[in-house]
């Protein structure tokens, strides 16, 4: 794509794990720096990738205050800071005695897209969790809140609202495939969902895919991690009600949180760091979930969960207690092989 | 003296500053300062215990399976579940490929890329190691990422994904192993071997572990023409550059053991001094003098601790804490496990020149290859259809420690719960010990006393020494935070 324009971008951090950089430098078909090329990427700087250090940032961040750089994309990773008591104190801009939230702020009124980049940026994710002692929020909501430290006005020139890449981490091809959109000027506001994520990804949901699915038709349930059966009705599966794609696009060339064995924890929501209750346990009333798929009338669902608990094939319900197959798939008597 | 502010620090994990007092161009002494404050000890307060496998490896998304493997340790330790041998083997496997790929990570994207600094344009190795190591457009980073995002697939199907797998539990994982994949296994860690072998180290893994003392590897580095591999390459900087000669700490070294199986460490637990000596746990302090830390009157072991937050503290230039062992400050990381195991050629070379910049690359090379070949192995012994996991049930009141070797050096974990819920949470990780601030007694911390000594080269306003010192630690500043 040599015909098009070298876009800027710049990737901050602020109050992550750095967990979505990690996840990139994962990406393949093609690699990070081949993709970025692809798309007419210039990297300005980054973290873990540049070798810009200290002053020689400090003045490059000026510079584009200045107006004489340009920032087409401006990437933040991890939630901002804004404690204590709202001073920002709790992240210092190393280098410089400015908080960081004051940085990202003046950073994102310059910049073409601002992109949130995981839920901590999105929403204030993981790091707002318990009684979210660095008071973290997102570019443009706290957690359920629209808000955050842009506020819920906020939009750039082409009149997009901050990008949400949310996920914990993000899948690289989440990021990868938004920033050659955003590069081919292809994403339009309805590209994004009601919380500012893009829907190329968050219109799926976990369970798409799932390879559990069978196990959910027949409600054969697993009852401890290791189990083989769906994990929605005792161990706190959320991949019926989770905007994503993990299970049609894998991670790490094979595997999805469903496929390791263990639950969706609906990490690409807002809010999900607080779920109200431990994440691999499923709350009941009265031995029914309370969080049913979202589309689907609960009466309806218990109907047919509890018939379908009655036609459990035997082979579904000995395999959803076992740590591996126990009862292959069998041919009927008779049968020719 | 002058006084300089080096920050941000790029190309570690994490926020980091570092303040120097410079006299007739030498570093004389030196501050490092975390400059974040997250607050997960006060997170995991009054939840369910089990919860902490969601929230402590989400401390740290470059060694967050670390995290999850000292949390899912502590719940072990609190609830007496035993493992399968398949657990072990899974979680080392799993374990090991974190740590390996941090180590890859590390020498090729944060490391080598200040080799081809400007400052270096006349050196004769320059071209050479700019062509390969320069920063984003390097010939060598697209082949890593390449090779290393392959080799982590083994991540995908062991623990679903990576960073941030629930995979790891207590009692072993919750995705039991069949015999197409471990065939699977199998062809991934060869596949990883041969690119460690064609590009990163020019010969077998085999020859490379067996190198057995300073005049051996000296020996191999001769014959091997430059351009043969990165390692062999990175033996010529360090010679001429002479990186042996630069970032000695104190050469106290511990590790907590590696990759245990039946009980036993494949890495060896202790501490160096002048020789291996037991590791007492029991003698960990925590010290929060120079942090900006509060509600704590003196050092406290970790099961006592407090990580409370206090911005207005006078003395204080760190979120970090400051760590020690019997009073002590000690240096952890790859050098600090091989030091400990006993590798001939790191017990050699630590006996010449002490722990230092080239000697921590050189363990940690050295570590990706002899880890490789234990992954081999542990892949060939996970029998299938043979138990992952095993149960417990929670108890109400107890406590726990979750001891593991990180990449980058000791991590540990101490939980109390009371009532079913967690009532106290405490991290100490490999970076904390490294890179911690003065203590009551005025001790500076491992990085701080390598600092001290370093030469800056004419008319630099960002000493690379100081540069390449502070990343031979390879630190990662997140999980020092929490």
């Amino acid at each position: 794509m040599s015909d098009q324009p070298t876009l800027n971008l710049l990737w901050l951090q602020s109050g992550g794990c750095g967990g979505c950089s990690l996840s990139l430098l994962c990406a393949e078909g093609p690699d990070l720096f081949t993709l970025l090329e692809s798309a007419g990427i210039n990297l300005l700087w980054h973290p873990s990738l540049s070798e810009a250090s200290g002053s020689e940032l400090i003045e490059l961040l000026k510079s584009i205050l200045d107006g004489e750089v340009r920032l087409d994309l401006l990437c933040l990773e991890g939630s901002v800071v804004c404690g204590p008591n709202g001073s920002g104190k709790f992240h210092r801009f190393a280098g410089t005695d400015q908080p960081m939230m004051q940085w990202i702020e003046r950073l994102a009124k310059v910049a073409g897209h601002v992109i949130a980049v995981g839920s901590c940026a999105a929403y204030g994710g993981i790091t707002a969790a318990g009684n979210n002692p660095s008071e973290s929020c997102g570019l443009q909501y706290d957690e359920h809140e629209k808000g955050g430290l842009l506020g819920q006005s906020f939009s750039d020139e082409s009149g997009l609202p901050v990008i949400n890449i949310a996920g914990c981490p993000v899948h690289p091809n989440w990021v990868s495939e938004t920033l050659v959109q955003l590069a081919c000027g292809e994403l339009q506001r309805q590209h994004l969902d009601h919380v500012g994520r893009p829907r190329s990804y968050a219109d799926h949901l976990v369970h798409h895919g799932c390879p559990r699915n069978e196990f959910y038709e027949y409600k054969a349930s697993a009852e401890k991690s290791s189990d083989l059966g769906c994990m929605m009705e005792h161990m706190g599966c959320l991949g019926t009600q989770a905007h994503a794609d993990c299970n049609t696009r894998l991670w790490n060339g094979e595997g999805s949180c469903l496929r390791g064995g263990y639950a969706c924890i609906n990490c690409t929501a807002p809010g999900f760091e607080e779920p109200g209750h431990p994440f691999t346990e499923t709350p009941k009333i009265a031995g029914i979930p309370v969080g049913l798929p979202t589309d689907m009338p609960k009466a309806w669902f218990v109907a047919l969960a509890s018939l379908a608990k009655a036609a459990t094939p035997k082979r579904l319900k000995e395999n959803a207690v076992a740590d591996h197959i126990r009862v292959p798939p069998s041919r009927k008597p008779g049968e020719k092989t | 003296m002058t006084r300089r502010i080096m920050g941000p620090f790029n190309r570690v994990e994490g926020d980091l500053e570092v303040e120097l007092e410079i006299e007739s161009g030498q570093v004389v002494s030196a501050q490092v300062s975390s400059s974040l404050y997250r607050g997960f000890e006060q997170i995991l307060q009054g939840k369910e215990p089990a919860d902490a496998l969601v929230y402590t490896p989400r401390i740290c998304g470059i060694c967050s399976v670390s995290q999850s493997v000292a949390a899912a340790r502590a719940l072990a330790q609190l609830s007496g579940v035993t493992m399968p041998t398949n657990g072990d083997l899974a979680i080392n496997l799993i374990l090991a490929n974190e740590n390996v790929a941090d180590h890859l990570t590390h020498f090729y994207l944060f490391f080598m890329p200040d080799f081809a600094r400007e400052t270096y344009r006349n050196e004769p190795w320059y071209e050479l190691i700019a062509n390969r190591f320069r920063a984003q457009t390097g010939s060598a980073a697209r082949e890593m990422l390449a090779a290393r995002a392959q080799f982590m697939h083994l991540m995908g199907l062991m623990a679903g994904k990576w960073p941030h797998s629930l995979a790891i539990q207590p009692g072993g994982v919750s995705r039991s192993i069949e015999m197409q994949e471990k065939a699977r296994l199998q062809a991934i860690l060869f596949g990883f071997r041969r690119y460690l072998e064609s590009q990163l180290f020019g010969d077998s893994l085999e020859n490379i572990v067996s190198l057995d003392s300073a005049d051996a590897l000296q020996a191999w580095s001769v014959e091997q023409p430059l351009d043969r591999s990165d390692f062999r390459a990175f033996l010529e900087v360090a010679g001429e550059l002479e990186l042996d000669q630069l970032g000695q700490a104190e050469d106290r070294f511990m590790s907590y053991g590696a990759y245990q199986l039946s009980g036993r460490n494949s890495f060896a637990q202790g501490l160096w001094e002048t020789e291996l000596e037991p590791l007492d746990s029991k003698l960990i302090t925590e010290d929060i003098s120079h942090s900006w830390m509060g509600y704590q009157t003196a050092p406290k072991h970790p099961f006592e601790g407090v990580t409370l937050p206090d911005a207005e503290i006078e003395q204080a230039y760190s979120w970090c804490k400051a760590p020690r062992l019997d009073g002590k400050v000690v240096e952890v990381g790859a050098l600090a496990r091989q030091q400990v195991d006993g590798h001939p050629l790191i017990r050699d070379l630590v006996s010449q020149s002490g722990g230092n910049v080239r000697n921590r690359v050189i363990a940690r090379l050295l570590e990706i290859a002899r880890v490789t070949l234990l992954m081999e192995s542990w892949v060939r012994e996970i029998q299938p259809k043979q138990p992952f996991c095993d149960h417990a049930a929670m108890p109400q009141e107890a406590q726990g420690a979750g001891l593991v070797e990180a990449a980058r050096g000791s991590l540990g974990h101490w939980i109390k719960i009371r009532n079913g819920r967690i009532l106290n949470y405490q991290i100490v990780a490999p970076t904390t010990w490294n890179f911690s601030p003065r203590d009551a007694k005025g001790q500076p911390g491992a990085l701080e006393v390598a600092l001290q000594g370093a030469k800056l080269r004419a008319g630099e306003q960002e000493p690379v020494s100081v540069q390449h010192i502070v990343r031979s630690f390879d630190p990662c500043m997140v999980c020092t935070v929490h």
